[in-house]
């Protein structure tokens, strides 16, 4: 369409860019194809192999893709609600299943915390505690991996090489590992998520100290700072807006990743609704499913909030 | 020079008294700051008390973390020396042990004699063997046989036993079991205890560091670190030798090719004797390292392609779907601000679901395996790739727009000239990043049935004995994900030139 718009007869120097034009073109379109080529035989070979290693075949289970959908309709609209706040069902026959009551956390005699938002509490508090903790290690390390205030490349590597094996080490192994040492509870959990945050958020600092303005830096040297001056006066200041932003960023993360350890076996949120949802316990499932993605929502929502007040639409650049 | 240039105090201080609102923050900023540390300290305090952080760490089997993480790179080869009630002794390993069967190993030096053993027969064994057994066996039956008593007897047989057993641990750290009297070296010390079946495992002299018993008379447990340990009880001593290492990597002991070095398995696959005669010996070898059965690599390899394969389908179909609505969701491509609110929300509301929770619901549509995975990465990913585009679509650049446009293009053509060159490479670098980040994130919902390699290291870790193929599977992971880090890597920066890290 481009090419049928240009005027037919060229000065010679007009030809030979037309000429080099169309064969930069037509390398360019050949390149493209080959890779979507690529891409569509890995595509299709994927696919395949995901279909054949599967328990149920694709085609086979389709007609019952939205049996999940019939196993999450309660006998009624409040049963949701009375599974969330462990109030009596009238269909209680004594099974575990209408049995809501039984979770209750009493605090005094008569007043309790219902079950799924205690668990709730827990989930968001492994969150905090290994974001903060991962924050802590996190920020302390930074500056030991930033080309601009590390000049020595042993100790700038080793860093590096530090925050990224904790950062692609399986969660689920740390979890796994500590869950055979200190047997069960959120404490695995927060372990494995702290590590994680550590080396996450490590490198997502590093990023930004090494974007920093080193005039600060340089007014300090001269006036005789020493490292750690250097460092405490002259860039904290100016990356600390960044490092809550990318804290919070974390934050929201972290709360997904607590529930998904915690329905391994890490405490938390994760366990009732990987246990609720085998068992086919509609109303709770429904429950935890509303609590959960609501409190999911708050979070991001509050992030966002704070995010944009610290640091404005820069926030919201791709997260790393 | 220096020294004259630089200031001393009191100069210092006229600077900090003439401009004090350049040195001194505003109250209210530093209040904030210490209620901000104090808030964390408290709340630090409080998760330490929610979640009963220090009796939980008290309470843990620290020791036993040691043994787990030497799991990881080394194995142990558990021979027992069983004592019989004359003192001879009988050298036995366990059904599995990584020596394969009728192990010799060098360490475990044995002096055999011929003994002559008076052994309990049974009644019910005894009243067997007449029916059963060889005419030899009537002859002595016969000979006592006319009692009618049907208690317990006994019987005397001559039988080779082993008189005396030394297991060197290494050069400083052995254990020598004869008369039941059991010497133990290690590092300079030597130790030496008495089995005896009345007064049971008596040390004679002090027991060394190394060296724990619990009550006299009950077993010793002698700890050598990294060689090894051992229990030495009266009626047996459990020997536990550490190499390092891992055990039967490539051939398991029911393998024909176990035990030889690479040049037998070579000069053996090369031959044309074949070993099984419906195959040739290279297929045979190549099927017996695929089914190990200790290390089950096929299954392993076909389980992190597994996850390869979740993370990479899922995070294509994302962005092929989040490709055309994110046109929708952005304000200043379409203009309709009820469209726009409701591709948003609808990108929220996959994302907010949890990854998690998708992945269960799909376990159960298609069973476990990976389209439930890839389903739930998609499912997710659609929603923040789509959120993600329709941003990036929303910070364009509007004068390549008007360009296309001002020379009369159809809608289509201006996306396709005016907007499309100024996204693309964000797009696909969002979609690589998040390619390199669920590779990650599908080892963990595996682990719920979503199929891939969770789901195995989980229930590896789950019987806290295969440490060794948890170790295999993570070195594993870690190579893809170095891998997929550094292709996305690389891609992005040539897609975005020098400014993605």
């Amino acid at each position: 369409m481009a090419t049928s718009a240009l005027p037919t007869t060229l000065s010679d120097n007009g030809a030979v860019v037309e000429r080099h034009w169309q064969e930069l073109n037509l390398r360019r379109r050949t390149y493209t194809f080959l890779g979507l080529a690529l891409l569509a035989v890995a595509l299709s070979g994927s696919l395949w192999f995901a279909n054949a290693t599967n328990a149920g075949k694709f085609f086979d289970r389709l007609p019952y893709f939205f049996d999940f959908v019939g196993d999450l309709v309660p006998r009624d609209g409040a049963e949701i609600g009375r599974a969330m706040f462990d109030l009596p069902s009238p269909y209680d026959d004594g099974s575990l299943k209408y049995n809501y009551p039984e979770g209750r956390m009493y605090l005094t005699d008569s007043i309790y915390v219902p079950e799924y938002f205690y668990k709730m509490l827990e989930t968001l508090n492994i969150a905090i505690f290994s974001t903060i903790f991962g924050m802590f290690f996190g920020f302390i390390l930074c500056f030991f991996a930033a080309r601009n205030l590390m000049p020595n490349p042993w100790v700038r590597g080793l860093a590096r090489r530090i925050m990224e094996i904790l950062r692609a080490f399986p969660e689920v192994v740390i979890a796994g590992f500590f869950l055979a040492i200190l047997s069960l509870g959120p404490i695995p959990a927060m372990i494995a998520v702290s590590i994680h945050t550590v080396g996450a958020l490590g490198k997502l600092f590093f990023e930004v100290v090494e974007n920093a303005d080193m005039k600060p830096d340089e007014g300090l040297r001269a006036a005789g700072g020493n490292w750690f001056e250097r460092v405490w006066f002259g860039i904290v200041p100016q990356v600390l807006p960044n490092f809550m932003s990318y804290f919070l960023l974390r934050l929201e993360i972290n709360v997904r990743a607590s529930t998904i350890i915690g329905a391994v076996g890490g405490g938390g949120i994760g366990e009732p609704l990987r246990l609720s949802i085998s068992q086919g316990h509609e109303a709770k499932t429904l429950a935890i499913i509303i609590l959960l993605f609501t409190t999911i929502i708050a979070v991001d929502q509050f992030s966002a909030w704070l995010r944009r007040r610290l640091v404005g639409d820069q926030a919201f650049q791709l997260a790393q | 020079m220096t020294v004259n240039s630089m200031m001393n105090t009191a100069q210092m201080d006229a600077i900090a008294a003439r401009h004090p609102h350049l040195l001194k923050g505003s109250t209210s900023k530093r209040i904030r700051s210490i209620l901000l540390f104090a808030g964390i300290g408290l709340y630090m305090i409080y998760s330490w008390w929610f979640f009963s952080i220090g009796q939980v760490l008290v309470n843990a089997n620290w020791g036993i973390a040691g043994t787990y993480l030497a799991d990881w790179v080394s194995y142990e080869v558990r021979p027992d020396i069983k004592i019989a009630t004359d003192g001879t002794m009988q050298v036995v390993y366990p059904r599995y042990s990584p020596l394969g069967p009728d192990a010799k190993p060098e360490w475990v030096k044995i002096e055999t004699k011929m003994v002559d053993r008076t052994i309990d027969v049974p009644a019910a064994a005894q009243q067997a063997a007449p029916k059963s057994s060889s005419f030899s066996f009537m002859a002595p039956n016969a000979a006592v046989g006319g009692s009618a008593e049907a208690g317990a007897r006994t019987e005397t047989r001559t039988e080779e036993v082993v008189s005396r057993a030394t297991v060197n641990f290494n050069s400083t750290t052995s254990i020598d079991v004869i008369d039941g009297k059991v010497t133990a070296t290690h590092g300079g010390e030597t130790l030496l205890i008495d089995l005896e079946h009345s007064a049971g495992v008596t040390p004679e002299g002090d027991l060394p560091e190394w060296a724990t018993q619990k009550r006299p008379g009950e077993k010793i447990t002698l700890a050598f670190g990294m060689t090894g340990w051992a229990d030495v009880d009266k009626e047996k001593v459990s020997i536990h030798n550490r190499f390092p290492g891992w055990a039967n990597f490539i051939f398991d002991t029911n393998s024909p090719f176990f035990n030889k070095s690479l040049s037998e398995v070579m000069s053996l696959i090369t031959s044309s004797d074949r070993l099984d005669p419906s195959r040739s010996n290279l297929s045979l070898a190549w099927n017996n390292i695929l089914y190990n059965s200790e290390w089950q690599h096929l299954d392993v390899w076909t389980k992190l392609l597994q996850t390869i394969v979740m993370a990479f389908v899922g995070t294509l179909f994302a962005s092929i779907i989040a490709f055309p609505l994110c046109f929708l969701a952005a304000r200043n491509i379409t203009r309709n601000s009820v469209l726009n609110q409701v591709i948003k929300r609808f990108f929220d509301f996959l994302r907010s679901v949890d990854m998690l929770i998708w992945a269960l619901f799909f376990t159960r549509a298609f069973g476990p395996g990976p389209l439930a995975g890839m389903s739930a990465i998609f499912f997710t990913d659609t929603g923040t790739l789509g959120k993600l585009y329709a941003e990036a679509l929303e910070n364009i650049d509007d004068k390549q727009r008007e360009g296309v446009k001002s020379v009369g293009a159809t809608p289509l053509t201006v996306q396709r000239f005016g907007v499309l060159p100024q996204v693309l490479p964000v797009f696909a670098s969002q979609a690589l990043y998040f390619w390199e980040s669920n590779t990650r994130s599908a080892t963990i919902i595996g682990a719920v049935g979503a199929g891939g390699i969770g789901l195995k290291l989980w229930e590896a870790m789950r019987t806290n004995s295969d440490w060794e193929n948890v170790c295999y599977m993570v070195i594993l992971i870690l190579i893809v994900v170095f891998i997929f880090d550094s292709a996305s890597n690389f891609l992005r920066s040539r897609l975005m030139g020098q400014k993605t890290h």
